[in-house]
């Protein structure tokens, strides 16, 4: 019989000897699940807009001080470099709107609080929808200049 | 053949699967360790066993120097809360068969809560946002002479589901928002302001809406649904957050 003796004390003191200490100080990242992680997207991409937002005011403002240093700056914006950062730009905007919309909904809508995770992934095929029209379109003109 | 199966049924208990499973606990100890560290331990574990039964044999069998609470064991005083796999469960709720034990299984203390020995956190700041928010019945009016404050039954529904909260803290320690602001009243204190803000035989809720309309109040809860996910009762926490907010903003309850 494969009887396990796991009770007796000789046994069981067996694998302290094994015990090995790991040094890993910090403690697990908390496994939230999609109200987490829609939440930490959505402070992501707000603030990565709002850095975004300040450079924009700043740049649209150099045509106040002269219009040859706001086309030149414009000019830079031309490139395929750019071109791949509005993508990254437009996808923060869809999804912060889309998820923007969710959490007024959470917050107004008597039953959003139950609906929220159904709405997260509304939300992600949303994103999904709009990228899909937006990026062919807008990489083919980027690279065919 | 009546002795076969009587010989057959002990062999049958024998039978019922046990499991080696490694827990990593992350250990600290406040007299020897600058650093919480992790430490392994292998135990032997059937189906139905639960986490708690797992740190109880650690600490009876392997090392009894392994510090955690329990009191009841069953689900219901709160004790236990602990962060299980990288999610707040109480260790007497967590059953073996529910976790992967291909693994290992990581527990560690509630995040958020000053940290005083392995598994045990310094409760009194969640307790002190609790006593803040008056959980208690404060009626202004007297029930008649040897009668009870009457109550229908759908005014009692109101805020049936607050009241299941046994304070196991597994909430507030989940929340991003408390891990952060430690000022932020949290979903446990605010549970249970819900349980008397809607009662209808209480009469301030006044109060308690402008506690929590307050800076630090249910205006930090950014609805990421980690509490209602970690609640080992089955309330829905920011559920009940909503409702407050929509309180404030109605301004009546």
């Amino acid at each position: 019989m494969s009887v396990k003796t796991v009770g007796t004390p000789e046994q069981s003191r067996e694998p302290e000897l094994s015990t090995t200490t790991s040094r890993r100080p910090a403690g697990t990242l908390y496994r939230g699940r999609e109200g987490m992680w829609s939440w930490v997207l959505h402070r992501i991409t707000g603030v990565a807009i709002f850095f975004f937002l300040l450079v924009h005011v700043l740049d649209t403002a150099l045509v106040r001080v002269s219009p040859e240093a706001y086309n030149a700056v414009i000019g830079t914006y031309q490139t395929p470099v750019m071109g791949l950062g509005e993508v990254a730009l437009v996808g923060a905007i869809v999804f912060h709107a889309f998820n923007g919309i969710r959490i007024i909904l959470i917050d107004f809508w008597s039953k959003g609080t139950v609906y929220q995770r159904a709405m997260f992934y509304v939300v992600i095929g949303l994103w999904v929808i709009t990228m899909i029209g937006f990026v062919p379109r807008h990489l083919i003109n980027v690279f065919s200049h | 053949m009546s002795t076969a199966t009587l010989d057959a049924a002990p062999s049958d208990a024998d039978a019922i699967e046990s499991f080696t499973v490694t827990l990593i606990i992350r250990r600290f100890d406040p007299d020897v360790d600058d650093e919480p560290r992790w430490q392994d331990f292998d135990v032997e574990m059937f189906a139905t066993d639960r986490i708690l039964d797992a740190l109880h044999k650690i600490k009876w069998e392997q090392d009894g120097s392994l510090t955690f609470r329990r009191s009841c064991a069953h689900g219901i005083c709160g004790s236990d809360a602990m962060r299980i796999n990288g999610r707040n469960r109480l260790a007497c709720k967590t059953l073996i068969k529910d976790l992967d034990i291909s693994k290992p299984i990581y527990v560690e203390a509630i995040k958020g809560l000053p940290l005083e020995k392995d598994l045990i956190v310094d409760m009194e700041p969640f307790f002190a946002s609790y006593r803040e928010v008056q959980p208690f019945l404060q009626a202004r009016t007297m029930p008649g002479a040897g009668k009870e404050r009457v109550q229908s039954v759908v005014d009692r529904a109101r805020f049936d589901d607050t009241t299941k909260c046994i304070l196991c803290a597994a909430c507030t320690s989940s929340c991003p928002v408390f891990w952060t602001d430690g000022q932020y009243f949290g979903p446990a204190a605010i549970v249970n302001a819900h349980r008397f803000i809607f009662d209808s035989r209480d009469d301030e809720a006044k109060v308690r809406l402008d506690i929590l309309g307050g800076k630090d109040g249910v205006w930090r809860c950014r609805t990421t649904f980690n509490c209602t996910e970690a609640c080992p009762r089955g309330i829905q926490v920011t559920q009940a957050i909503a409702e407050v907010k929509s309180a404030l903003m109605r301004g009546t309850a």
